[in-house]
């Protein structure tokens, strides 16, 4: 059985609960309580709520006083090695990182090749490049540990005032499944535009830091693919450093892989700036998939938008989306909202969805957020089945309506194509 | 010619405290050309049997029988009932998100014909159809009742109506919540259809103000799940002055004998 409320989805503009089954027996997920804690196997025997004791000895989480005081370091020692019971790792089954977080990523890693646009600058450069660090700082140890364990990172550079003349996609191509580390950055610059496409396929152990820089009145898309193996490991920190009157858009399309933890961020650092971060995410049985946002509004007068849905179909499907905006006491003018949607398709799968707001300034255009997972409604099926149509197609459309909002976003015709072909498969998959 | 029959129908639903009997003994044949109306006051299982002829999986059948020019309705599945040619009108047509009316409209009318319409006159008709309802033609762009008022879905719900040509058309308290205007046009869609001569309409309502507009050939009153009394037009109107309540006095001593 799933946690979730039934049928009707819910627009809540409090900040979720996590989890909350309305009763023990319901409890089906090991580990699972009221307050969604003790997730990975790891977490077992962290009693809560004075259940056994509650001290602040072996605690389980403590909660930052602010996201925007999370630690941020390049130096993989300056994170403690990884309990499970860290706030930004509690729903992460670290188990099954494959030793990401606790093994040297000496791996090859997969392979990058670049394709596409003609009119911009790809390069491969040594890591005393002083390019690395241009947007980022790893805010987890596992991307500490991709930081210092890589050597080289590819370099995908859109020059000033230049628009890309066609979309550039970059594959990224994994063949072994030895821990590795991997960096790339893409910069766009001062008044370019561009769709960039990160294309994750095959098998991999991989930690990842994806630098994106987008210049003074830039326009940049980047969409990161995951249509890994069944088996891959695959975390990846994704932060967008925006400059002054651009534009960013970020969508995040995750299908396939066993354990998927994107860690996607925008830093505002300069105003007049909008950001739009979609995704769409399809968890079958056994798969976690993970998804942690932020955007730092630290300047004023910047626009945000996140819409993120999920379905997920099987025995312990599992997905996560925490989504943090932080509007800092200097962001006055702010205007964020932020939305999260998962459909339950099947017993067995879990969802949890928490969007925070932390707000510094009352003065700001506007701020919100919304989560809702419910399971598939049957008054759907009898709608549709009422005007003939089969029940097997009236799922898929429902399903698929649900999950075309985020695959529209994409504009690239050609991978809204193969994408929408990767939903329909997986809804065969499942036998809907 | 079609029939549709139903004949000393039982329906229970399932309640926390056990089955509950709704429907107690329906019996009522409509044909093809004929306008049946059934009245009756609130809980009296009206709405029961609507859902029941169109397969909600909420209602069990303990007993009696369904046909369709003597297909057993009640073995088909909801999508085979309306194959056969049956269509209900919800009385709460539920939102269906992401699912454009267009897509929506064309997938259901393939399932229905068994071939996709063609494009040309499918258009032409769907927009005809929408302009008659007075209904924007920037529903069609937009997601299936998503947003809609109560007065747009019921006009949405004939519009189907109309697209699809049902041989029975189960109209569930269609007219609730219309004003005036909306309960004119939507009345107008059903009488364009039935004028056509090719379907039976049941009309299903708690308020005798609909039948100003579509003029029912037979009335019959539903009282604690069973047929109280049958007449003609007549018999509307004698609601409409005198009420339920002489039903519901005899209901009442029914249930207490």
């Amino acid at each position: 059985m799933a946690e979730t409320t039934q049928l009707t989805p819910e627009l809540t503009d409090e900040k979720a609960r996590i989890g909350s089954p309305s009763s023990p027996e319901k409890i089906a997920i090991d580990g699972f309580t009221e307050e969604g804690e003790n997730l990975s196997p790891t977490n077992t025997g962290a009693e809560q709520h004075g259940l056994k004791k509650h001290s602040h000895g072996d605690d389980p989480v403590v909660p930052e006083a602010s996201r925007g005081e999370r630690l941020k370091s390049y130096k993989l020692a300056d994170f403690p090695p990884l309990t499970g019971r860290e706030e930004d790792w509690r729903f992460t089954p670290i188990k099954r990182l494959r030793g990401l977080h606790t093994d040297a990523l000496t791996g090859s890693g997969p392979e990058v090749t670049v394709s596409g646009a003609s009119n911009i600058l790809v390069e491969t450069v040594e890591r005393t490049d002083p390019r690395f660090g241009s947007a980022a700082i790893p805010e987890d140890r596992v991307a500490a540990a991709a930081w210092e364990a890589v050597t080289q990172a590819t370099v995908v550079t859109i020059p000033d005032e230049t628009e890309a003349d066609c979309d550039v996609t970059i594959s990224i191509n994994g063949t072994d499944e030895a821990p590795a580390a991997q960096h790339l950055i893409i910069s766009a610059g001062k008044f370019s535009k561009a769709v960039v496409v990160l294309d994750h396929h095959g098998k991999t152990t991989l930690a990842q830091n994806i630098e994106i820089v987008v210049g003074d009145g830039a326009q940049l898309t980047v969409v990161s693919v995951q249509e890994w193996d069944d088996d891959a490991v695959h975390a990846s920190s994704q932060q967008a450093k925006i400059g002054r009157d651009a534009r960013f858009k970020h969508v995040v399309v995750t299908l396939g892989g066993d354990l998927v933890r994107l860690t996607p961020s925008s830093f505002f650092t300069a105003p007049g700036s909008e950001v739009e971060m979609y995704g769409l995410y399809f968890a079958d049985a056994g798969q976690h998939l993970e998804q942690r946002l932020l955007v730092d509004h630290a300047v004023p007068n910047c626009k945000s938008r996140v819409t993120y849905k999920g379905a997920l179909q099987g025995q312990d499907a599992h997905t996560v989306w925490v989504g943090d905006v932080l509007i800092r006491k200097e962001a006055e003018g702010t205007d964020t909202y932020e939305t999260n949607r998962n459909l339950l398709l099947t017993d067995g799968t879990r969802s949890d969805s928490v969007p925070n707001l932390e707000i510094e300034t009352g003065l700001i255009e506007g701020a919100g957020h919304a989560s809702a997972t419910g399971r598939f409604d049957d008054e759907h099926l009898f709608y549709l089945m009422a005007r003939g149509i089969d029940e097997k197609t009236a799922r898929r459309l429902v399903v698929r309506g649900f999950l075309n909002e985020v695959i529209q976003q994409i504009k690239v015709p050609v991978l809204e194509e193969r994408l929408t072909e990767a939903v329909e498969r997986e809804l065969a998959a499942g036998n809907y | 010619m079609s029939t549709l029959e139903i004949k000393d129908l039982h329906v229970s639903i399932e309640t926390e405290q056990g089955a509950k009997p709704i429907l107690k003994g329906v019996s009522l044949t409509i044909n093809t050309g004929e306008s049946h109306a059934i009245m009756g006051p609130n809980g009296s299982g009206k709405s029961t049997l609507a859902s029941t002829i169109a397969g909600h999986p909420r209602y069990t059948v303990d007993s009696g029988s369904i046909t369709l020019d003597g297909e057993d309705v009640l073995e088909m599945s909801v999508d085979e009932r309306a194959r056969a040619g049956l269509f209900l009108a919800m009385q709460y047509p539920v939102e269906v998100p992401g699912v454009t009316m267009t897509n929506f409209l064309r997938t259901a009318k393939t399932a229905l014909d068994g071939q996709a319409p063609s494009l040309r006159h499918w258009t032409k008709d769907v927009k005809e159809a929408m302009s008659q309802l007075r209904i924007d033609a920037d529903f069609a762009q937009r997601n299936v009742n998503e947003g809609f008022s109560g007065g747009e879905k019921k006009r949405v719900e004939i519009l189907q109506l109309e697209l699809f040509k049902p041989k029975f058309a189960i109209l569930d308290e269609t007219d609730s919540g219309l004003d005036v205007d909306a309960l004119k046009v939507v009345s107008e869609g059903v009488n364009r259809e039935h004028s056509k001569g090719n379907m039976g309409t049941l009309l299903i309502t708690h308020y005798t103000r609909i039948l100003r507009y579509i003029k029912p050939d037979f009335v019959h009153v539903f009282v604690d799940g069973r047929i109280a009394e049958e007449g003609g037009p007549e018999l509307a109107d004698r609601l409409e002055e005198e009420g339920y309540d002489r039903f519901l006095v005899a209901g009442t001593a029914t249930a207490g004998a």
